[in-house]
């Protein structure tokens, strides 16, 4: 006779757990690390990289990118100064803890305050997995549509911010600012939100002020 | 687009909680998936034919108990499924939303034979 075993187990609990070491690895270096996912193209790179020279002498920067085949985005990080260490996915759609783990082995903890991880461009899958960041950050854009949160509501339903980049296209592309917005609102109510563009540096300082905030809050706690 | 890391992920867990049981065969598989969980059964179930395959789990049925997503509204306290393409509250307007179910991601339970 077969027999039911209650089980009422979360199916990715492995990695969840894996994300929580890598947590307290972050923790105990008091390293503060965010996970940046966005679609293709919405600019993920040029945040950091606009991060990483905005926070010079200010904040020491390490990131680790997820990337399908390519490092082109680490050097780009690694050119405005800060420690890039790639993570070829080899096809993965996502960055999962495993990946993140051997990244950090690579990074001197110690002489960092802040991780940023760059996840593979994709606004489905990395919505499930957890790295073991502090925050998660998604980066939407102005040429996307404002339908995306309305179609990826996983996505925006775990984030700790939105940052809409490339507002300078606003005036060229058809998008909703309020219906977006209302989107936002109901997937995730009070969230964090910026308004900016990488290219000309609109909305970037309320960006970084608040960044800063997170990682000076942290370490003092 | 992840149902590999998925599959596996819930092979293992099925054989570890059999295992703890001394059971030596799994036959069925309860899955509790709500609707904004990004995973495709079809996909699920090929994978899973793959990868149980030579294990206690090998031929045993995946059950997909699909949950809706069910918001309760803030403002006026009524409960709506949000359509696709507004998630507005249809009954105020409202958008004080609070996700009640639809993010369920779980196995619930196994058969196992002795």
């Amino acid at each position: 006779m077969p027999q039911r075993i209650p089980v009422v187990e979360k199916i990715l609990s492995a990695n969840d757990r894996l994300a929580t070491e890598n947590q307290s690895r972050f923790d105990s270096s008091k390293v503060f690390a965010i996970n940046m996912m966005a679609s293709p193209g919405a600019g993920k790179t040029s945040l950091v990289e606009q991060t990483i020279k905005g926070l010079e002498g200010r904040l020491r920067v390490g990131m680790i990118n997820g990337d399908i085949a390519t490092s082109f985005d680490a050097d780009r990080a690694q050119a405005a100064g800060a420690t890039a260490i790639q993570i070829n996915t080899g096809g993965d759609c996502h960055l999962d803890a495993v990946m993140v783990q051997s990244a950090i082995s690579q990074l001197d903890l110690g002489v960092l305050d802040l991780v940023i991880i760059e996840n593979v461009g994709n606004l489905v899958c990395p919505a499930d997995f957890k790295l073991g960041t502090h925050i998660s950050v998604l980066v939407a854009s102005v040429p996307e549509g404002d339908d995306k949160p309305y179609k990826y509501p996983g996505m925006y339903r775990g984030v700790n911010a939105v940052v809409i980049n490339k507002i300078d296209l606003l005036p060229y592309v058809p998008f909703r600012m309020d219906f977006f917005k209302k989107g936002i609102e109901v997937l995730n109510p009070g969230v964090t939100q910026f308004e900016l563009s990488c290219r000309t540096g609109e909305g970037l300082s309320d960006w970084l002020a608040w960044l800063e905030r997170q990682v000076k809050e942290f370490k003092a706690s | 687009m992840h149902e590999l890391a998925v599959t596996e992920s819930l092979l293992e867990i099925a054989i570890r909680h059999a295992q703890a049981q001394n059971a030596h065969r799994i036959t069925d598989l309860y899955l509790v998936i709500g609707k904004w969980s990004s995973i495709v059964d079809d996909s699920v179930q090929f994978y899973w034919d793959i990868i149980s395959d030579g294990t206690i789990a090998k031929g045993a049925t995946l059950h997909f108990q699909r949950v809706p997503v069910v918001i309760t509204c803030q403002d006026c306290g009524k409960e709506y499924q949000p359509a696709s393409e507004e998630f507005a509250c249809p009954h105020c307007g409202g958008t004080h939303a609070k996700v009640k179910s639809g993010d369920e991601f779980r196995l619930e339970a196994i058969d196992v034979e002795e």
